[in-house]
């Protein structure tokens, strides 16, 4: 019978199947970072259990991350207690770990594609809803919570209930100046934050094959905010490339077996969806959000929206509730909407290609004089490839700050945070209330687009310089 | 696990949807390294800037039953938002539909999450702002709520509502299972990556 790629990862990791349960699912590499695993780790303790599989394991700081002084100890005694904490659990349980100021440091959805150990047709989890991230090699990878995070570090293996599977098929090619990351957004305006709920996403079409691996690694990204546990793209030519002579790629026949069987992965044709989303790629443009929720976006060429615009009255008070939050006439022009600061990094969009991109457009150029922006390499190695490439100098010669890797203003959890009022445009993945710090508020957008805005201090594509 | 059987509490009426976990606890909350002591960090924004919500109304004090909107818990994966709602005081949300993630996270740990009817939670938030006093009853054994003139049948599959009764811990039932685990790593592909 024809199946989805979904299905066929999820088939061959059935370690138990039994009528009136959930399935037994094997996990074949689990992310752990230092936020979701204390409690795992104590839980494991307190009931006298090992880690079955130390070396299916690997731990990296990110969410903490000062930015700044990376090698001094942490100001924040909690945050500090958190790292430490991190530290001791993986000693004591054998666990890999790349702490602060180690070149193999970063985000943990950075560090795990660029080691090789992202691989088609794995189970990846991670105590963190932007897993997802990883299917983007045609792997089902999806976030868990910390009682998740225990079960697999006790017993390396999930139950789990099958998801539905859905398609997004994006016709045709992108214009100029549109990336992955409008895609993904517009995607997500248009099946809401809740319509992924249950599914797999599967992103296909001639508009996803085109995209980079790092592009398809954005898209993936935040399916979580469609709603979606996990997002997949089938492994082409391009996923192989990406992963050929990385630390833990197969090499020699294992690489010739390991590329055979990725072959096999792809959704046969004739599979059917149990949802199917059609997009024109030259329907897209740079894609920019408004609210408080990642739904809640509009093209830059676009307006704020009134409450009026929208049918349910759920809607209608959620639109409104944000534009006060946000501080937003409705009918404002978007290109109007003046920022602080631009944030350009993350489990996103904090990729080499990401920070490329986007000294592209502020090369020469300088960021405006009331706006700061903070440059956030995903992790330390592409820090260092950006360094190679000389786009710190680039970034540094804008104006912009040059930090060290981490999750950084993403989330308000380290030194890097919004104050109450102030604006950013964000490469991250959240606009929610109080994302980047208590009162803040953000508006998503792509790196050419963050790029662009911080230059002339109000938001705009590179198109408007 | 605390096993889950009848609940019967006031009910908290929580008039948002689409409320994520970074509201529900915000990141600064954590940081911390314990499992419990999470209280103080429900809905902190909310509570501490808006004299209005529903959990500052001292009527609503106690409750037991948080009834939301649709989409409740979307966002980050953080079970602290789970752990922040039982340590308040919470043992029951009814809601038309969750995030996938909170949803699991809530099963797991105890915290009974109900999908009801859009039309019934309005008709509960009604009563319940009517009469902060009202109970509700949520029982497992049943699969059904009960407040005053209503009694709506819920679902939940048989094997989550027979862990959730027996107060089962997922790691003790799989780890019944450990010689299927090793038979299955026995036929991994031999060029299965690995960290170490």
């Amino acid at each position: 019978m024809a199946r989805t790629m979904a299905e066929k990862v999820w088939a061959e990791h059935v370690v138990r199947r039994a009528e009136g349960e959930p399935d037994l699912l094997y996990i074949d590499l689990h992310l752990v970072h230092e936020v979701t695993s204390p409690q795992a780790f104590e839980g494991l303790r307190l009931a006298n259990r090992p880690v079955r599989r130390p070396d299916l394991t690997i731990a990296t700081e990110d969410h903490n991350v000062p930015t700044e002084n990376i090698l001094a100890p942490i100001a924040d005694p909690v945050s500090r207690t958190q790292i430490d904490t991190l530290r001791k659990n993986c000693s004591d349980f054998g666990v890999r770990l790349h702490p602060m100021g180690d070149i193999d440091q970063g985000i943990v959805h950075v560090v795990g594609p660029q080691l090789g150990l992202t691989q088609p047709g794995m189970t990846v989890v991670c105590g963190d809803s932007h897993t997802s991230t990883h299917g983007a090699f045609g792997a089902l990878a999806f976030g868990i919570g910390t009682s998740q995070v225990e079960h697999v570090l006790a017993t390396q293996t999930l139950p789990m209930t099958p998801f539905k599977t859905m398609a997004v098929t994006v016709n045709g090619s992108l214009n100029e100046g549109v990336t992955a990351k409008d895609i993904i957004l517009a995607v997500i305006a248009r099946i809401g934050t809740g319509g992924g709920q249950g599914y797999v996403i599967e992103y296909r079409g001639e508009a996803i094959r085109e995209l980079s691996m790092e592009a398809r690694m954005t898209v993936c990204n935040m399916s979580i905010e469609a709603g979606a546990r996990a997002g997949m793209i089938a492994p082409d030519d391009t996923t192989f490339a990406y992963i050929k002579g990385r630390p833990h790629a197969p090499q020699g026949a294992d690489w010739d077996a390991a590329v055979a069987h990725w072959q096999s992965l792809g959704t046969d044709d004739g599979a059917a969806y149990d949802h199917e989303v059609v997009i024109d790629a030259a329907d897209l443009s740079p894609f920019v959000t408004w609210g408080t929720n990642p739904g809640q976006g509009v093209a830059l060429d676009g307006a704020v929206p009134a409450p009026e615009d929208f049918a349910s009255p759920a809607q209608r008070a959620s639109t409104e509730k944000a534009l006060a939050y946000m501080g937003l006439q409705a009918g404002t022009p978007m290109r109007d909407i003046r920022v602080d600061t631009v944030f350009l990094g993350s489990c996103t969009n904090g990729r080499i290609e990401d920070l490329r991109a986007a000294a592209e457009v502020i090369k020469g150029r300088k960021v405006a004089d009331d706006v700061r922006m903070l440059v956030v390499p995903g992790s330390m190695r592409v820090k260092e490839q950006a360094a190679d490439e000389g786009l710190d100098a680039v970034f540094r010669a804008a104006g912009a700050e040059w930090r060290e890797a981490g999750c950084s203003m993403c989330l308000g959890m380290n030194p890097d945070q919004l104050k109450p009022g102030e604006r950013s445009a964000s490469t991250s993945n959240r606009n929610f209330e109080g994302r980047q710090g208590k009162g803040g508020r953000t508006h998503l957008v792509s790196p050419l687009v963050a790029a662009a805005t911080a230059v002339r201090g109000t938001l705009s594509s590179p198109a408007d310089l | 696990m605390e096993k889950f059987t009848v609940h019967t509490g006031r009910a908290v009426p929580l008039r948002y949807s689409n409320v994520d976990t970074d509201q529900i606890i915000p990141a600064v909350y954590l940081k911390r390294v314990s499992r419990t002591g999470f209280e103080d960090g429900l809905f902190a924004a909310w509570r501490a800037n808006d004299p209005e919500f529903v959990l500052n109304k001292p009527e609503f004090e106690g409750g037991t039953v948080l009834i939301a909107g649709s989409d409740f818990g979307t966002g980050s994966s953080r079970e602290h938002a789970v752990w922040a709602l039982q340590d308040y005081g919470f043992k029951a949300v009814l809601a038309p539909r969750y995030a996938d993630i909170f949803r699991g996270n809530s099963l797991k740990g105890g915290l009974l999450t109900v999908v009801l009817d859009e039309q019934v939670i309005e008709r509960l938030w009604d009563m319940v702002e009517a009469d902060p006093a009202t109970e509700v009853t949520v029982d497992l054994e049943r699969r059904e709520v009960r407040a005053p003139g209503i009694a709506e049948s819920f679902e939940l599959d048989d094997y989550t509502r027979w862990r959730l009764r027996e107060g089962l811990d997922d790691i003790a039932l799989t780890l019944r299972h450990t010689e299927e685990i090793d038979a299955f790593e026995a036929r991994r592909a031999s060029w299965s990556p690995v960290t170490q």
